[in-house]
């Protein structure tokens, strides 16, 4: 069994209380001095730093929101001088407003230990050669898959995503073992390597694949196509980036490094702290961060954590892959898609007049998200011009796919035809589930 | 010489066509002509009917999105080149026809043309000038 820190991933659980309770005294103490948002939450509460004596105290503390990032965007929630930052991420605004983090050097390293450490127990060192399909750039997959590789001292190959032949012929020329991107990415890979006959020419023996939800069944297809072993990586932006969780050998669950973040499942709608191992709200305090430090982080995500013993050794609670949503928000291609924002565009195209009715419908065909939009004709859009008409789906097409960053396909249908439950239209049809 | 068509929007649906052509016979609405436009996604219909307020009307209250349009309406000989005339003197005006659908009549024997172009008011008085009569709907069922 490999191990990148034994002493850290292997500490008995008490050893782990201990230090988390240490170190969430110390985050407290140091966001209530330096972030207007907590302290203002914790006065509210009449709670001060000295009331939080430990771990055991955590479930008295504010939650923090996405929302928090756009109230106080750009840098309203930095908890060190800009002078100290020195990496900013951000994600595209999928709700409207874009969010933005910021790192100090230690965050950095600390990022890069995270995921070096999945990285080192998977058994990937020096002599591998990593191609990092994530994107780079404000989106934090390529960056921090290529730290963690960099920590090891393992060959970085930094493609980043997109151009699938040269993705492949890369991989072949330079003899990659390690990939690194989004699980349909990456099955989109074998495919390709399958149509181009170089599968017997790939070296690959381990994917780290996350971003967007998959099943095991896309797991065990993924394997196969690219003759490597597949691993789920977590993550998210708010808090990290990828590898605040990761999977071990033994891909049952992923390991959040407790000593650098508090994972609880919270009741979504009481905000009471479930047991673990029930399924429930997924809430991050991060334990070390410096720059972007995040208390009761709630992620929307619906998992259960499990804190049985792992056969790898690692003492780390594992969690379940996320199975769904607490909000509306949909992954469709690895992109975060919320349905208000198909309606703003729908808004704008007609003037601002009135928001068509419209359904969202989303399917798997080859492994590849399909992605529809339904939008019902009124009196407000229609022309009796056939071309006026065409300009209209083409100017909602290409309205949706700058707003979105990615491609729907969309139909102008007749009214009163989208299926409306309670007076209420169903706004998304989501027909992926057990086709991935 | 102008005169109002019904236009309806139809997902491409066969059973939407029906829904259209019943509404208006229960409503005793008659249709004198109509012409389909289908693209790969959807169709416009376009009607002439002898009471076109109460048929957009009642299209309307069954949830169909149905607009009045003004379209041309003029008579032609049904022979050989009876269209040309009326076409030629677009044509030299420079007025672009959009569409256009042709049915004969029954009883006068004449063709009726429908034709959408940009400049109505302009082609309606080019095409007097020239001489180009009203559209005789008799024999449509009156």
């Amino acid at each position: 069994m490999k191990y990148l820190n034994s002493k850290e991933e292997c500490m008995s659980y008490d050893e782990l209380r201990a230090l988390q309770s240490r170190r969430l005294c110390e985050q407290v103490r140091r966001s209530y001095e330096r972030v207007e948002c907590f302290r203002r939450r914790m006065d509210e509460k009449g709670l001060r730093p000295g009331d939080i004596r430990g771990v055991e105290d955590l479930h008295l503390l504010p939650f923090s929101y996405k929302k928090d990032l756009r109230d106080y965007y750009p840098y309203g929630l930095f908890a060190v001088p800009m002078k100290d930052v020195v990496r900013l991420h951000a994600s595209s605004g999928t709700t409207g407003k874009r969010i933005v983090v910021g790192y100090t050097r230690n965050d950095l390293d600390m990022w890069g230990e995270c995921v070096a450490r999945m990285m080192a127990g998977l058994g990937v060192t020096a002599e591998d050669i990593v191609q990092v399909s994530f994107g780079y750039g404000l989106f934090t997959g390529g960056f921090g898959a290529h730290s963690g590789a960099e920590r090891l001292g393992a060959t970085v190959i930094p493609i980043s995503s997109g151009n699938t032949a040269n993705q492949i012929q890369t991989m072949v020329d330079f003899g990659a073992t390690v990939l690194c991107c989004t699980p349909s990415y990456a099955m989109y890979l074998g495919e390709e390597a399958e149509r181009m006959g170089v599968q017997d020419q790939l070296r690959l023996r381990i994917g780290i694949f996350g971003a967007e939800p998959w099943s095991e069944n896309m797991r065990r297809k993924i394997e196969e196509k690219l003759g490597l072993r597949a691993y789920d990586i977590y993550g998210l932006s708010e808090v990290l980036g990828p590898g605040v969780a990761c999977e071990c050998s033994e891909q049952a669950g992923m390991h959040v490094w407790e000593d650098h973040f508090i994972a609880e499942t919270i009741n979504p709608d009481t905000g009471e702290v479930l047991p673990e191992g029930e399924v429930g709200e997924l809430v991050f305090t991060s334990l070390t961060k410096e720059a972007f430090p995040v208390i009761r982080y709630r992620t929307r995500d619906i998992c259960r954590l499990i804190r049985e013993d792992c056969p790898c050794g690692r003492t780390h609670v594992r969690m379940s892959k996320p199975s769904g949503r607490t909000d509306d928000m949909l992954i469709i291609r690895g992109v975060n898609v919320f349905p208000s924002q198909i309606e703003e565009v729908l808004l704008r195209v007609s003037g601002n007049r009135i928001t068509p009715n419209y359904q969202i419908v989303l399917d798997r065909v080859n492994n590849t998200d399909t992605f529809d939009v339904n939008v019902e004709m009124s009196e407000a859009f229609f022309s009796d011009n056939v071309r006026a008409i065409e300009a209209l789906e083409r100017n909602i097409t290409e309205q949706l796919r700058s707003t979105l960053g990615i491609g729907a396909k969309v139909h102008l249908v007749n009214p009163k035809t989208i299926v409306r439950s309670e007076g209420k239209a169903r706004r998304v049809v989501d027909n992926r589930s057990g086709k991935m | 010489m102008i005169t109002k068509q019904l236009s309806v929007f139809l997902e491409n649906e066969t059973a939407r066509l029906c829904a259209v052509a019943d509404t208006l016979a229960k409503n005793h609405i008659n249709i004198r002509a109509l012409s389909l436009a289908d693209t790969a996604e959807f169709g416009i219909l376009r009607l002439i009917v002898d009471q076109p307020e109460k048929g957009r009307e009642v299209l309307a209250n069954e949830g169909i999105v149905v607009r009045l349009t003004n379209v041309l309406a003029l008579s032609a000989q049904d022979a050989p080149g009876g269209a040309l005339g009326a076409l030629r003197v677009l044509a030299e005006s420079g007025i672009n026809v959009e569409y256009m659908y042709a049915y004969v009549a029954k009883v006068s024997g004449k063709a009726i043309m429908i034709v959408q172009v940009e400049d109505m008011e302009v082609a309606e008085e080019i095409l007097r000038r020239h001489g180009f009569d009203e559209a005789d709907f008799a024999g449509f069922g009156d």
